[in-house]
């Protein structure tokens, strides 16, 4: 390999031998795109003719009034396929190309992942694989469709809590298998070098145009950018471009599931301690042995006991702070959007929003904060219907759902020091 | 001399390819588990190879996986793996290696882990997750306690990362016959044959083949394409999933299927 990948002491490559071949083909198929101004043209021009880029940054008036602060969502809900993987997928999807490969693999959660690479798979002419946890399977059954009529065959994984986590290691299983035909679009920050790195290049220019928007509409850089934490893309995605700006304020929110003191979450940074899985050094959620211990969220897309190598570097230096907020509070703040702005944000982004309703105490009508909406809540329908009862708590200036149960109180601030600014 | 030197020579004098056992400690139960190592041990073998249950082991197959999750539902732990190994120990004097995961000795502390597994008689430790690149603080680590880097080469092993992994391996070369995770079938061909005589032609280390060797055939077709021993994990452990009602027939299948394994590695040369 060129390099290992390393975020401080994050990151690597921790993989089988077999695997490492493919790995540094990937790595020197990705420097030598990079280094290819056609490569960058060419995705350039499907992220705009193709997936809808750039997409709004949107000015929300009736939460920055319920807030008493200003309120920006970074829309990649309206990306096509619905949310913000496409960035990723297209970049990888073209780097198979470059590589002769003619089958991609994936893992996927939410299913997004799995959606936007079955999209990439037939605009590219590709045989496409899905692995997805049975569970996810249930729980997001409209992407499960969407892949299908992408042509995509997508496999159910039984194993363990058949999440997000099994998904991953029948997909590393099938590469270790089919390594020498068969491209693996990883679908977030985390895994073995060099992904960590490209799936953050590709979800940049989230960052890079909210960054700019921002620059355009105020005149100024915003007080914090919040986004919800799964692996970690659409977090790197839009805080990458800010890290050099040292007074905004980089949140990560990450899912706190039933509450953190149930021990049934998947606040892996705010809560696990350093581990090795899925082939890179990180935070991971993990027992007194070493055994990786199953994550919970009722939100499959973050339903995962690992994290991106970068964010643990980002944590540690207190660069970025990580929060985390309840299934109820997540619930209670995605039907809170629809009804103030119209908006059905996916349960994964309603974790930022979430934890926005309970912050924005924290900030001034003066300040502008810059939310990632990840993707839409199409695909969530079901679980949040079944979970009706709870209402948005729009009638409280801020905290957590209405009866939700789990109270406010088992959000905690973790991670970097709250007053990187004040 | 090392044990595993010891057994390598010993092979050579009389002829014979090595085999190497597999199974996952604490496999049914941790009880039974040493009573299979016991069984095991009657056959012979050359070294015995040892995994500890890890939740998430992507490196290995359905058959290996289950092992490893019937362990850890009887409350495998690693302490529990490690009175095994020094119960062994006590017993036998065959090498003993041990097949891993990277968390499992960082979670231990990698110095203390090496320390202790040095302590209870261990010779060799393969770690599944750290290839050559990443291997710089576990082969310290090995080294400084006396246990064998163990490291993994296939087929698409380029001659610049084989180059790589000479330099720091020990004791023998874990060859994968057959590109795949543990278990999978197979069929040895001869590009096996030239990819150990691409290996042979810069190491004097002992070759052993392993991955999807289930029969003696198979154990013959490696030796056959030069290796010096064969290593079989997930059919000696399907024995155990097969037997999981009669402990008795369990024992008893294992015990002859280590024998028709080894005779099939003494009647190659
Ligand atoms: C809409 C949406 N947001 C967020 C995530 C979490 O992934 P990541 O943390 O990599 O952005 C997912 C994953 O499936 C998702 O579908």
């Amino acid at each position: 390999m060129r390099s290992l990948g390393k975020f401080g002491p994050y990151g690597g490559l921790f993989v089988a031998e077999i695997l490492v071949p493919a790995l540094e083909a990937l790595e020197v198929a990705y420097d030598e795109a990079r280094a290819d101004p056609s490569f960058q043209e060419e995705l350039d021009r499907l992220l705009a003719d193709y997936a809808g880029r750039p997409t709004p940054l949107f000015f929300a008036r009736r939460v920055s009034e319920t807030m008493k602060t200003k309120v920006y969502l970074k829309r990649e809900d309206l990306l096509h396929g619905g949310a913000h993987k496409t960035n990723n997928t297209l970049g990888q999807g073209l780097l198979a190309q470059r590589m002769g490969k003619r089958k991609l693999i994936a893992e996927t959660g939410a299913g997004q992942h799995g959606v936007a690479t079955a999209m990439v798979g037939a605009l590219l002419g590709m045989d496409v694989t899905i692995f997805m946890g049975a569970k996810d399977v249930e729980r997001q059954k409209p992407n499960v469709e969407r892949m299908k009529l992408f042509g995509a065959e997508v496999r159910p994984v039984h194993s363990g809590a058949a999440t997000l986590k099994e998904a991953i290691n029948e997909t590393l299983r099938y590469w270790t298998e089919h390594v020498r035909d068969t491209f693996y679009v990883f679908g977030t920050v985390a895994g073995p070098h060099p992904y960590p790195t490209i799936v953050r290049d590709f979800q940049r220019v989230i960052g890079t145009e909210a960054r700019a928007q921002i620059l355009a509409r105020e005149g100024r850089l915003p007080t914090a950018v919040m986004a919800c934490v799964g692996g970690g893309s659409n977090a790197m995605g839009i805080f990458h471009p800010f890290i050099e700006d040292a007074d905004v304020r980089l949140i990560g929110v990450e899912p706190g599931g039933l509450g953190i003191a149930t021990g049934h979450h998947g606040a892996t940074l705010s809560h696990g301690r350093v581990g090795c899985l899925h082939g890179s050094l990180s935070y991971v959620l993990q027992d007194a042995e070493g055994q990786i211990q199953e994550a919970h969220s009722i939100s499959a897309g973050l339903d995962y006991p690992g994290v991106g190598p970068e964010h643990a570097f980002l944590k540690d230096s207190g660069r970025a702070e990580y929060v985390s907020v309840t299934d109820d509070e997540a619930v209670a703040a995605c039907r809170w959007l629809a009804e103030q702005e119209g908006i059905l944000p996916a349960l994964e982004s309603s974790h930022a929003l979430a934890y926005l309703r309970q912050c924005a105490n924290t900030f001034g009508p003066e300040d502008v904060v810059v939310l990632n909406v990840s993707g839409r809540g199409d695909k969530d329908l079901a679980s949040i219907i079944a979970q009706g009862a709870h209402g948005s708590g729009s009638g409280l200036g801020s905290g957590s759902g209405l009866g939700s149960g789990s109270g406010s109180g088992s959000s905690s601030v973790s991670g970097g020091p709250r007053g990187v600014t004040p | 001399m090392n044990r595993i030197e010891a057994a390598v020579e010993k092979a050579r004098a009389r002829n014979e390819g090595l085999l190497m056992p597999f199974v996952v400690l604490g496999d049914p139960d941790p009880e039974t588990s040493d009573a299979i190592i016991d069984a095991i041990l009657k056959a012979e073998p050359d070294i015995l190879e040892f995994g500890f249950a890890f939740s998430d082991p992507p490196a290995d197959g359905p058959v290996i996986q289950a092992a490893d999750r019937r362990a850890l539902r009887a409350g495998m732990t690693v302490d529990r793996a490690f009175r095994s190994l020094a119960r062994v120990r006590a017993k036998s004097d065959r090498p003993i290696a041990l097949l891993i995961y990277y968390n499992l000795i960082l979670n231990r502390g990698v110095d203390a882990f090496y320390a202790q597994a040095a302590e209870v008689g261990v010779d060799a430790v393969l770690v599944a997750d750290v290839p050559v690149d990443e291997a710089a603080v576990t082969v310290k680590a090995a080294k400084a306690h006396g246990v064998l880097p163990i490291f993994i080469v296939s087929e698409l092993t380029t001659d610049e990362r084989l180059q790589s992994i000479l330099e720091v391996a020990d004791g023998y070369l874990y060859l994968v016959a057959r590109i795949g995770v543990t278990g999978a079938q197979t069929l040895f061909d001869e590009q096996l044959a030239s990819v150990i005589a691409r290996i042979r032609h810069r190491t004097s280390l002992p070759i052993l083949a392993g991955f999807g060797i289930s029969t003696p055939d198979h154990v013959r077709a490696v030796l056959n394409a030069g290796a010096d021993g064969a290593i079989c994990g997930s059919a000696l452990v399907q024995k155990i999933q097969q037997n999981m009602h009669t402990r008795a027939r369990m024992l008893f299948e294992v015990e002859a299927f280590c024998r028709k394994m080894k005779d099939a590695s003494k009647k190659t040369r």
